[in-house]
């Protein structure tokens, strides 16, 4: 029996989320005494991999391949679900982003394991196994209940933080096996943007209202984000009024996202948009009415005018990340 | 007794709402500012129906009741009051008016075109001698035979401009008192009509309001509405249904007005609590709440006399009176509320203010009002 | 071609939250129940691609599994624009009770592609999309922002980490979007609103399947700690790094 812990593999890198998703694991090791086992799939070095024996995870399962390198959700789906099997799996784990999204549903019919998106918490039953997830788009949490011999998780980003446990690492080749085409889905053009950070993935946000004024007052936020490595987004009516892509808009009808830090600047805090981004684990207000909402919800806050202030900020990161 | 909508009340309610707050709440003080007609969002609003919405779908209309029609009013002008008036003044005096009396032909070539919003209406009652008392009109349709010659000059026309379709109330037989005035449907492009100045408002800056003269204005005598000297009955007639819009427009800047009031209060902070917790704030915001209702009822059944086929003029006078004082009354509360923030254009509600003190005044003024339901008490009507 | 829209019923954004007095059930007195947001920009998408006379899309059916309550949201759905609503008659217990029984109906239609909200606002599961396409053995198609067409085959962008990507699919697709499939829901017209009364909304009876998880109580997230004021740009600098430590 084991605890697997789907290791996304970002161009032959691992990323910090596969070590807190890992930690995450280890923490339900350590209550229910199974190993950890990780399952990566496509092209990625043993080096790259060698992180994780940090966090606990003595074995993983490393699908090597190159006709695996672009994910294609039905095949990495039979993937996992070989390695479940190989593992004896009782608990799979997957990031709460797209990627865990788009495979944790898939392989909760073809296991028939109960699966549990948005995971808020450590369980706080096991014999019967409970759990709290996001409901209500972060307005409750709902305890659920999975009575499935197996159980797929995804628990929240940022929300667990890192759990240190050295141990040793097996690197297994694992070679699924696949009969049927690689993908229905046929690429037939791309077009490359700048590399702006993905809001479902990032660390830190950065976030925009009409407190901004006007479409073009957002480069500022743009060169905040960039100096700090953060996606940006925007609330809606910003996306709504076309002033950033509605791909960016944050709350209960746009993105609903968990980063470890929300800069949330001349966005008043309607409860619309604070439902989106309640899972943050930071959120920094910077509003030039003290009495906005988004003060109730932030942790840090400051009344004045997001255009002022933004780049004052920014040339002051960039001086503290210069020194680091 | 029944306070559920149907399903469609609601979705109209819910449509008016959306558009109301996704999109004319944008650039509702700008065109405040500078008096600029709305003319794109009366665009969408017809592509929507709202411009027709009462007129039977056999006339191309949305075959909606008047209790939708309340519902939506109430949303729009919740945000913005002017575009409430130009929905208004198109759906209840000039399609409304066009349909119950008009022939089959007036309907066929003006009302259609009227309730698909493709072109919108204006109703030309008052003059510079004659606001409420409708009874002495000095405007002149003289019968030529074929044909009417119309002179004269109409005040305080809303969509006076922009409109495309009049309906003109003139004297023909001055001996026959009120009993000699004829309604004439007036193409605003013929030969003779000419507009006067924007009238520079107070509120309703967004309407769309000037004087409208005729010289010599030659109008077909198969543009007369119902049987010669009907014009006086069929202006009383169509302000009874009137009023229910206007009355509409009233509840919805109280609305509007009291909804932005509990959200600051809520908001603001004195003395180290909202000032929701202030009595003396939630007091207030506890009368505007029971007058609004109260003025929601009103308006309602009056619609639901309408839409019953009953008679509602003492119900429609009832709803304008009362929510006409009532919106002046929760406006300037709301106002009071804001404090300092209120007398600031961005914060929305001295605009509702401004705009409210209108609506006891034109379709009737508060004290008219007051006449006919009094009227209707010492003849024992009600 | 025809198009399905899946349709959940759920609270409206602005609803205030409660439990019964156990916390074991949801409390939907007084509730407004609306389309969900993500449900609805699916919808104005299908319904502006029937009305697009250049695309093939001729017909756009939505269902939805609940009972009768969800049938005013149907309803608001054929106002919109639907032609056909369908009504799988049963309260889900979770996202795969749910799948299965969108999946039992779909296999015997023909759709030129499903589309289905991310997730739904009352239960977040953001499941059904994936497990109605495992279930049929459908091709899934995530973060789609626009679907054009090659004659009559439909291609689909959507958004990837580092840009846009137009797929084709072989086979039918299920399409799971969000904001930006559709900027803003398309409201009712008045036309709308009046025929959705006649069109069809076909009640279906539910197949036998048990649910995967039980959802058993709710409570309210911890409440925030409390804002932290300061002063300057310097001073939240000072405290995200040496307090907060996050930067």
């Amino acid at each position: 029996m084991s605890i697997l812990v789907y290791i996304r593999n970002v161009n032959g890198k691992i990323k910090k989320q596969s070590l807190e998703l890992t930690s995450y694991a280890q923490a339900l090791s350590e209550s229910l005494d199974l190993p950890i086992v990780g399952i990566v799939i496509g092209e990625i070095a043993e080096e790259e991999l060698q992180a994780l024996k940090l966090y606990g995870m003595k074995r993983v399962l490393r699908v090597n391949d190159a006709q695996y390198n672009k994910r294609v959700n039905r095949v990495y789906t039979k993937i996992i679900e070989q390695a479940v099997i190989e593992t004896d799996a009782k608990y799979i784990l997957f990031p709460d982003n797209n990627q865990g999204k788009a495979i944790a549903p898939r392989l909760s019919v073809r296991i028939k394991a109960g699966f549990v998106p948005h995971v808020m918490d450590l369980p706080h039953s096991y014999e019967p196994f409970m759990v709290y997830k996001r409901a209500f788009t972060g307005k409750a949490l709902a305890s659920v209940q999975v009575n499935t011999d197996r159980k797929i998780l995804t628990p929240m980003l940022n929300s667990f933080g890192l759990r240190e446990n050295p141990v040793d690492l097996t690197i297994e080749d694992f070679v699924p096996e696949i009969d049927e085409p690689q993908s229905r889905l046929n690429v037939v053009n791309k077009e490359l943007e700048a590399g702006g950070v993905s809001l479902m993935d990032a660390d830190i946000v950065v976030s925009g209202g009409r407190g901004l004024r006007s479409a073009e007052n957002f480069s500022i936020l743009e060169e905040l984000a960039n100096t700090l490595g953060a996606a940006t987004a925007c609330s809606r009516p910003v996306a709504d009024d076309g002033w950033r892509p509605a791909n960016e808009h944050v709350g209960q009808t746009g993105k609903i996202i968990a980063p470890n830090v929300y800069f949330a600047i001349g966005i008043s805090g309607a409860i619309q948009h604070v439902a989106g981004v309640s899972g943050a684990k930071c959120i920094v207000a910077i509003n030039t009415d003290g009495d906005a909402p988004i003060f109730d919800v932030a942790d840090y806050g400051l009344v004045g005018d997001g255009l002022k202030i933004v780049p004052e900020l920014n040339s002051l990161l960039k001086e503290v990340l210069a020194d680091k | 007794m029944n306070f559920q909508f149907t399903e469609e009340q609601k979705m109209i309610q819910q449509a008016a709402r959306d558009y109301a707050q996704r999109e004319l709440i944008h650039d509702v003080i700008e065109r405040d500012e500078k008096a600029i007609y709305p003319t794109e969002h009366i665009r969408n609003l017809s592509e929507l129906g709202f411009l027709g919405m009462m007129v039977d779908p056999k006339y191309d209309g949305g075959g909606m009741d008047t209790v939708s029609y309340v519902l939506a009013m109430e949303e729009f002008s919740k945000v913005d009051s002017s575009i409430g008036v130009i929905v208004s003044v198109n759906n209840s005096l000039v399609c409304y008016g066009l349909e119950k009396y008009g022939t089959e032909d007036q309907k066929e070539k003006y009302l259609k075109p009227l309730a698909r919003g493709e072109v919108t209406g204006a109703f030309l009652l008052s003059e510079p001698g004659a606001g409420s008392d409708a009874t002495s009109q000095q405007t002149k349709a003289v019968d030529m035979g074929d044909h009417y010659l119309l002179n004269g000059v109409k005040n305080w026309i809303t969509n006076g401009n922009t409109a495309s379709t009049y309906l003109v109330i003139a004297q023909t037989h001055p001996d026959l008192g009120h009993r000699g005035i004829n309604a004439l449907i007036v193409d605003r492009h013929a030969e003779g009509v000419s507009i006067g100045p924007h009238e520079n408002k107070m509120g309703m800056r967004s309407s769309d309001t000037h004087s409208v003269q005729f010289t010599d204005v030659k109008v077909p005598k198969e543009n007369r509405i119902g049987e010669d000297g009907f014009g006086f009955k069929f202006a009383m007639k169509t302000l009874e249904g009137g009023r229910i819009g206007i009355a509409s427009q009233a509840l919805g800047l109280a609305a509007g007005a009291y909804e932005l009031s509990c959200k600051y209060a809520k908001e603001r902070k004195t003395f180290g609590k909202e000032i929701i917790k202030h009595q003396a704030i939630a007091f207030k915001l506890s009368d505007m709440a029971t007058e609004i209702e109260a003025g929601r009822f009103l308006c309602l059944k009056a619609a639901w006399l309408k839409d019953q086929g009953l008679p509602y003029g003492i119900a429609s006078a009832m709803a304008k009176q009362y929510c006409a004082d009532m919106a002046m009354r929760v406006t300037t509360e709301a106002v009071q509320v804001h404090g300092g923030y209120g007398y600031v254009k961005e914060y929305h509600v001295e605009r509702l203010m401004r705009d409210a003190k209108l609506t006891q005044i034109y379709e009737g003024t508060s004290e008219i009002q007051k006449i006919v339901i009094s009227r209707a008490i010492q003849t024992g009507d009600i | 071609m025809r198009v399905l829209v899946c349709i959940s019923n759920v609270p409206d954004t602005t609803t205030k939250i409660r439990f019964n007095a156990e916390a074991t059930k949801f409390d939907d007195t007084g509730v407004q129940w609306v389309i969900n947001p993500w449900d609805e920009l699916a919808l104005t998408r299908a319904v502006e691609l029937k009305e697009d006379a250049s695309s093939p899309v001729n017909e756009v059916v939505i269902v939805s599994v609940g009972l009768a309550v969800v049938e005013p949201t149907l309803r608001k759905g054929l106002a919109i624009g639907a032609d056909k609503a369908v009504r799988i008659d049963l309260e889900p217990n979770d996202a795969y009770q749910t799948a299965v029984q969108l999946a039992e109906y779909i296999k015997n239609e023909e759709f030129g592609f499903i589309v289905c909200g991310i997730e739904s606002g009352d239960y977040n599961d953001a499941s059904v999309g994936g497990m109605l396409a495992e279930i049929l053995d459908y091709t899934s198609v995530s973060s789609v922002s626009f679907v054009s067409f090659e004659g009559d085959k439909p291609i689909f962008q959507r958004d990837v980490a580092d840009g846009k990507e137009q797929v084709e699919v072989t086979g039918t697709a299920v399409l799971i979007v969000q904001k930006g499939f559709a900027r803003v829901p398309k409201i009712p017209n008045m036309r709308g609103i009046m025929t959705a009364r006649s069109k069809p909304l076909e009640v279906i009876e539910a197949s036998s399947c048990e649910p995967l998880v039980e959802f058993v109580s709710y409570k309210m997230p911890p409440q925030k700690g409390g804002v932290k004021m300061l002063n300057s740009a310097q001073e939240l600098i000072d405290c995200l790094v040496n307090e907060a430590k996050i930067i």
